[in-house]
Parts: C-alpha cells; structure tokens; sequence
C-alpha cells in the first residue's frame, strides 16, 4: 500500500478490498494477453490441421487458389497479389491526401478553420465500412466504367478508391500528430531565417516528423490489408495474380468472408483454409504493427 | 579566421541572395491551396456519400422497413431482426466490455507497477488495436462458437464484439485517466486514502466524462462491425423475433451487406434504406458521446 | 553615440487584450552589443522577438508603433516579415538546431534564401560561418552528421552559425546561454564580442555579470502602469553607466541585487 500507514483497527477490512479489487483489475488487464494469446491459440491449432493435408510447397509455391472447386488448387500468392493491389492503390489516395490535409490542418489553418474541418474528417473515418462498399459498388464503379469501358463489374480500383478515402482521416490525424510534436522552438529557428510557412512546413516539419509520419502511414496500410467489407462487396471473388486494378480479384479477407458465407462444415478442408489465410493476414498485420509501434517509439524519443 | 574574413569572402560573389521572395510565397500560397483543397476533397466524398445514400434509401424508408422481417420480396423486406440484433448485441456488449476495459485501463493507469509484465501488457493493448476485426472473427469461430459450443448464437457475437472493442476502451480509459491532475492524487494519498479508495471517490469521479464518451465511442464502433460476426456466422435471412442470448442473430450491416450483394437494383435502395438507419443511430450516439462530455465537464 | 541600427519608437505589444509591453522607445546603436535587463516576466523576449516580427508567430498578438531600420518602418504594411527576418536574425533561449546534418542546417537558410554561389562557394560559405562561430574545428570532420548529436554549447554555436551565414545586419540573442555550462557560455560571450565588430548585437540576459561583461549599452525593463502589469524601459545608457551609476533608483536596486 506504497508505504502510506493507517491505524491499525482499520487497516485489515480496507487492506483485503484493496488487495481483492487490485487482483480483479489485473485480471481484466490480463483478458487483453489471453485474447493475443487465444488468437494465436486458434490460428496455429487450424493451421497446423491445414498444413496437415495441405504441403508448404502447394501452399507458397503454387500460383492458384481454387480451394472450393473440384481441382484444389492452395497457392496463396494470388489472395496476397489482390490484397497487396487494392492496399497499395488505397494509399495512392489516403497517404498524398492525408499528409496534405496534415500539413495544412497543423501548419497552416488558423484554430477557428481547424475547428471547423476536423468534425468532417472525423465523421468521414466513423462511416462504417460496410457504407464505402455500398458507395464503392453503386458509385464509383460506375464512373470508373464510363472513363475506362474494360473496367469489370467487380474490380480492384473502386473499392481502393473508397477505402483510400476511409483511411485518409486516419493517416492525418496521425500524421499531424507526429506533426505538432515538433517543437515550436524548431518552427521559429526556420521563421527566423526568412523562411515563408510552406517552406518552414515541408523543409524543416516535415522532414522533422518524418518517422513518425512513416509510422502513421505503415499503421494505415496495416488497416488496408485487413479491411474486410469494402472489398468483400466490390473488389470481388476472383483470386488471381494481376497489377491491373481494373479487374476483379479477390483479397485475403474477401475470401474468409466468402467462405463463412457459405455453409461449411467443421474439419472440412474449407474451413480450415480460412485459418490459414487468416494467419497469413495476421502475421503481415503484426509486422507492420510492431515496425510502426518501435518507429513511434524513436520518434517520442527524438522530442522527448 | 574572424566573422570580417566571411564578410570579404562573400561580397566577392557580388550580389550575394537573391530571395525571390514574390515567388516563393505565390508558390506557398497555390500548395497551401492545394493542401486545403486535399481537406475539402474528402469533404466532398463525404458529402456524395451522404446525399447519394439518402436520395437512393429514401423511398423505402417507411415504417415497413422497421416492423418486417427480411423477405425474398423487396417490398415485404425489413429491418425487424437485423434491429433486435443490434440492440441486443450493443446492450450486452456494452454490459460486458465496461467493468473489462475500463477496469483493465484502471489498472494499467493506476495500479500497474513499471515493470516488464506491465510493459508486455501495454505493448499487448497497443498491438490488439491494429488486429484486423476479421482475425478476431476467426478467434470468435474457433473459440466461442467450435471451443464453447455456443454455436452462432448471439452470446458468440456480444463475446467475439467485446475483444473487438475492448483496446479501444483501454485506451480512452486510461487518457481519460491521465486528464485528472496529480493534484487530487495527491490530496487524496494526503488525507490516508488507499490506493483503491483514492481512485473510486476521486479520480473516477472527476474522469467518468471522458470514460464514457470514450465507452460510447468503442460501441458506435461495435454496432458498424461486420467482418467478426460474418465470420462467426451471423445468419442474413433470420424471419423470427430474437429471444435470448442463445438465438442465432443478424444485426444491420450484415443486412446491408446482404442486400447490397443482392442483383435487384430494389435491394441495393433497400440497403441504402438500412445505411440511412445505421448512419442515424451513429451520428446520435456521437451526439450523446459529446453532450455526455459537455455536460459532465462542465461540473467541474 | 554611434549611429542607430535600428529606432524603436513608442512600441506596444498585446497579447489579446493584455498589453504586456508599452511605449519602448529606444535607439539600438550600431554594431554595439546591447543587453536587456530586467526582472522576470517583464516583457524583455517580447521586446526582443518584436525586433524582428518574431511576435506575430503567436496567435493573438498585436504590435503598435514603429521601428526604423535602414530607415524603414519594419512594421510598414510594404514591409514583409520573411524579409525582415532574413536581415534581422535571432539564436534562441534553447539550443534548436534542425534535425539535419550539421551541414544542412547552414545550407538550408542559404538555399531558400536563393543563395546565388555554386556548390564549391556555398561549402566554404558554411565552412566559414561556423569559423565565425569558432565551431570549424570541433565538427569539420563530421558535417554530414546530425546536428542534434552535437553538445549544448556546440549546438548554440551552430545556431549561431545559421544565422551569420545568411549575412543578417543585427543579430538577435534570446538569453542564448541560459541552457548552457559556464564553459560554453563564455565561448558564446567571446564569439559576442569578436562578432560585434561586423554585427549590431542585441541579447536579453537574466545575468547581470553577463550583461556587465559583454555589452556596450544596457536597457533596463521595468514593470510600470496600471497594477505594474506593462513592461517597458526605465533607463538606457551606456552599461558602465547603467551598472555603476544608474540614474534611476529602481535600476539601481536591480543591478546591486536588492530587487528581483
């Protein structure tokens, strides 16, 4: 009880709540160990299974992925080649936009225009994704078909288009974080050299923050990789290896989705192909997670 | 070697800077323009988006759409179960991730000693919130509904949506937490409070406002959740009332989701319809989360 | 008295509504260092940054008045306060050289100053700035390392460099070695004096000894006005005269240490 004495007659009722209500609250700081725990528990348990009927080689060397037809196919690289697509052409949008929208909301708009923008871009990143894939399929698709005609129904672009304007919110805001941790003392030393704002903004801010802006930006592409919705309902349900944003492909968690749609039964092949695409996902998203985490890091060190 | 020295050196190069200072803030102005209009860009899809979704959902938006069941007809077709499942799933979602995450966020904030297990938790938290919701899906399947044989009941769902929002919850807890000055501690500490009682008479008391806007931000998350509960398999045809926790369940996107997959163009107006609802129930528990925040601030 | 750099006439800043300095008139003589002096909290960095529009960085603050330099009104509406700040350069109260290589964190202010040398001039125009700093042969052989991994003192100096290598006619000196050891402090007090013979100088300091040492002329700041809330300049002279025989009784009191 951090050395603080109470007398004696009250000390044993109060001392056992403290002691009961401190070991309740960490367990339930616990439940968040057990939850990375149990996720791991239950992909490497299927996925174990999985790789049980499934070689590695079939796995990582084979270039098709037809686990639901008759002629099985388990090469993952097309699942990876469309969720690779669609995450990288989603940032084609969110990281110039988002960075811009950073470097004008701290560097540049005075506190009442900030005020009044950051509700927008708030509200923009609440949207639930199943929206985007709606205002993908019945919006942007068509106009893409207008201006490119080979564009198919399903296709890469549309639902990166949407989820680049779903991430936009998230890679500003982040950025700008890591842009107002800049000390104002740096802003002024440019200032008084005769720097103009966008000058101080992008020569000495920018550059200053820079990892804590690829941090914002490697967390971003992490959530693209994983989001499900937009491209379960317009990107499609075709997996294959293609640079071509126009055509239908399908992602790494389209396909999880496409499967838990349809009835499949426990201990069938099929239900355990998703555990292992899941641990796939899981471990790309973890990669990125930690890169951006330890870059943060540095970043606060740098300032602080 | 004196500053004089620099001065000779530089004036032989004659006309030593020529700052172009017209020009460089015109090119200033025109990228701050540029900047700005990267804002008003995704303003602008924002506002597509919105109007889009209600000129396109506002003519099945009747009373049908909140008193039938889903229907192969989009004229019959409502909203009925995919609305029991929501506000079940929030409720008991709600009653389940508070006492965890808020207590978890307690304790980190709080309790935790600086040691390396609550440097493994913090890390653990932080790593959770960057796991794609359709990871914990797969968890939600193979450990509520195989694991504790649930089945695709709706208590799979509210479990499988509480680990989902539990980081988020920890988080805001603990910024909440942090907002309370040192100073209320410290007279508590002062007076001979324990630890425990210091924070439930204190600092609970003086953070509850940013606990609970952040609580009703984790939940307006939850409810436009849809890949975990897919994946659990929340059913998208459900044509009975929701009775209890055990019942299998849909909730409103997956509605929307299956109505948008739908070919009939009278289905994706009816998805729409849905998006309209799901949007309005949002916006007004954003609307709660900041009269929440306004109101209890102002007390203090 | 040597000729004026710059003449500060019935200068007023607010911040919002609170008016913290008021009615400075002051002749800041040339290529002379002057000290500003006074307790703290009375305005003298507010002075200061107001000397080369520092001042409107700050949300809500508001200058009056006029200050002449090369016999033109720096807070002219004509008058652009990039350009200002060019000629009129400042070092910091802390250290904040860019995080950039030592190198870069000269170049830079050359470059967007449309520095008209090639690459071999611009090299030795760094190389003699930081000569000028006395800072050459401490990082001669590590220019392309980041300035953040030089010491306090180091850094100062290199600040220092950034603005002498832009050929500024005054330079501005924000309690330059308050962050520093003694050590450092006298390299800056030393560099002080060799730089004033190119260089009007102006440097607040809280240290008297400091301002004794190395200025030439001294301003002293008082609080004064309604509910001494203002500050502004009780008394300007010569710093011989300020520290040994000030005619203002209040300045007297500062200087031998029975105020503040």
């Amino acid at each position: 009880m951090s050395g603080i004495s109470t007398p004696l007659s009250l000390t044993r009722r109060r001392r056992t709540e403290e002691r009961a209500v401190r070991a309740v609250l960490f367990f339930f700081a616990l439940v968040s160990v057990l939850t990375t725990l149990g996720i791991i528990y239950v992909l490497l348990q299927e996925t174990a299974l999985f790789f049980r009927e499934v070689s590695f080689a079939q796995f990582f060397l084979d270039t098709r992925w037809t686990p639901l037809f008759l002629s099985k196919r388990f090469g993952i690289w097309p699942l990876v080649n469309g969720t690779v697509l669609v995450a990288a052409n989603a940032m084609l949008v969110a990281l110039p936009l988002g960075l811009l929208a950073a470097i004008y909301m701290s560097e540049c708009a005075s506190e009442r225009v900030r005020r009044v923008l950051k509700p927008f871009l708030e509200i923009l990143a609440g949207i639930p994704t199943v929206v985007y894939g709606y205002f993908a399929l019945t919006f942007i698709t068509p106009i893409l078909r207008s201006i490119f005609p080979q564009t198919q129904i399903f296709n890469a672009a549309s639902a990166a288009i949407a989820m680049g304007f779903m991430i936009l919110p998230t890679v500003a805001s982040l950025s700008e974080d890591a842009l107002y941790a800049v000390p104002r003392s740096v802003r002024e030393a440019a200032y008084a050299l005769g720097a103009t704002r966008w000058e101080v903004a992008t020569q000495i801010v920018v550059p200053a923050a820079l990892s804590g802006i690829a941090a914002a930006f490697i967390l971003a592409v992490s959530r693209a990789i994983g989001e499900t919705m937009i491209v379960a309902i317009a990107a499609g349900q075709q997996p294959k290896l293609t640079l071509n944003p126009l055509e239908s492909i399908e992602t790494m968690t389209a396909y999880i989705v496409q499967v838990s749609l349809g009835d499949t039964p426990h201990q069938s092949l099929a239900y355990k192909t998703i555990f292992a695409v899941g641990m796939m996902l899981f471990l790309m998203t973890l990669g990125m997670n930690v890169a951006s985490y330890l870059l943060t890091r540095r970043f606060r060190e740098v300032y602080e | 070697m004196t500053a004089n020295h620099l001065l000779r050196t530089m004036t032989e190069y004659g006309v030593l800077f020529q700052p172009n200072l017209d020009r460089r803030k015109a090119l200033g102005r025109v990228w701050e323009g540029v900047a700005l209009l990267a804002i008003l860009l995704g303003i602008a899809v924002l506002l597509t988006l919105l109007v889009r979704v209600f000129l396109d959902g506002l003519p099945y938006l009747r009373p049908q759409l909140f008193t039938e069941f889903p229907s192969r007809f989009p004229d019959k077709a409502g909203l009925r179960s995919a609305l029991q499942g929501s506000i079940w799933l929030m409720v008991l979602t709600a009653l389940l991730s508070f006492p965890l995450g808020v207590g978890a966020g307690i304790y980190l904030e709080e309790f935790a000693p600086k040691n390396a297990l609550t440097r493994f938790i913090e890390i653990n938290v932080a790593n959770l919130a960057g796991v794609p919701s359709i990871i914990y899906g797969l968890l939600g399947l193979g450990l509520f509904v195989r694991g504790l044989g649930l089945g695709r009941s709706l208590l799979a769902g509210v479990l499988t949506m509480t680990l989902v929002i539990l980081p988020v919850i920890i988080v805001s807890t603990r910024e909440a937490l942090r907002a309370v000055p040192a100073s209320i501690r410290e007279a508590a500490l002062a007076l001979g409070a324990s630890r425990w009682e210091m924070v439930r008479d204190h600092v609970l008391v003086y953070g509850i406002g940013g606990i609970l806007t952040g609580m009703i931000l984790a939940l307006s998350r939850a409810i436009g959740e849809t890949a975990p509960l897919i994946t659990i398999g929340a059913l998208t045809y459900i044509a009975f009332d929701l009775r209890g926790p055990l019942d299998i369940f849909t909730v409103l996107p997956i509605q929307i989701f299956n109505w948008v997959s739908m070919p009939q163009a009278a289905f994706q107006r009816l998805a729409a319809a849905g998006i309209i609802v799901l949007l309005v129930v949002l916006l007004s528990m954003n609307a709660l989360a900041i009269w929440l925040r306004n109101r209890l601030q102002q007390r203090w | 008295m040597e000729p004026t750099a710059l003449d500060i006439r019935n200068l007023r800043v607010y911040y919002g509504d609170f008016l913290a300095i008021k009615d400075v008139n002051l002749s800041i003589p040339r290529h002379q260092i002057t000290a500003i002096i006074g307790p703290s909290g009375v305005g003298k960095s507010t002075l200061l940054r107001a000397l080369n529009r520092m001042n409107e960085l700050v949300p809500g603050c508001r200058t009056e008045g006029e200050i002449l330099f090369d016999g033109m009104n720096i807070y002219d509406p004509r008058v652009d306060p990039v350009e200002v700040r060019r000629r009129i350069g400042m070092v910091f109260q802390k250290p904040n050289p860019f995080p950039k290589s030592i190198y870069e964190n000269i170049a830079w202010g050359l470059r967007i100053n449309g520095f008209r040398g090639n690459r071999a001039q611009m090299d030795e125009v760094v190389e003699q700035a930081l000569r000028a700093a006395a800072l050459w042969d401490e990082v001669k052989d590590k220019l392309h390392q980041s300035g953040l991994s030089l010491s306090g003192g180091q850094q100062q100096r290199l600040c220092l460099a950034r603005v002498i290598a832009l050929q500024p006619e005054v330079i501005l000196l924000d309690e330059p070695a308050s962050a520093l050891d003694p050590i450092a402090t006298l390299k800056i007090e030393e560099l002080m004096r060799e730089l004033k013979k190119d260089y009007t100088i102006v440097i607040v300091t809280h240290n008297m000894q400091q301002a004794a040492r190395v200025s030439d002329y001294t301003a002293m700041m008082m609080l004064t006005g309604e509910g001494e809330r203002s500050g502004t300049v009780i008394e300007f002279d010569r710093t011989k005269i300020i520290f040994t025989n000030p005619r203002d009784k209040r300045t007297e009191d500062y200087v031998t240490g029975r105020f503040g």
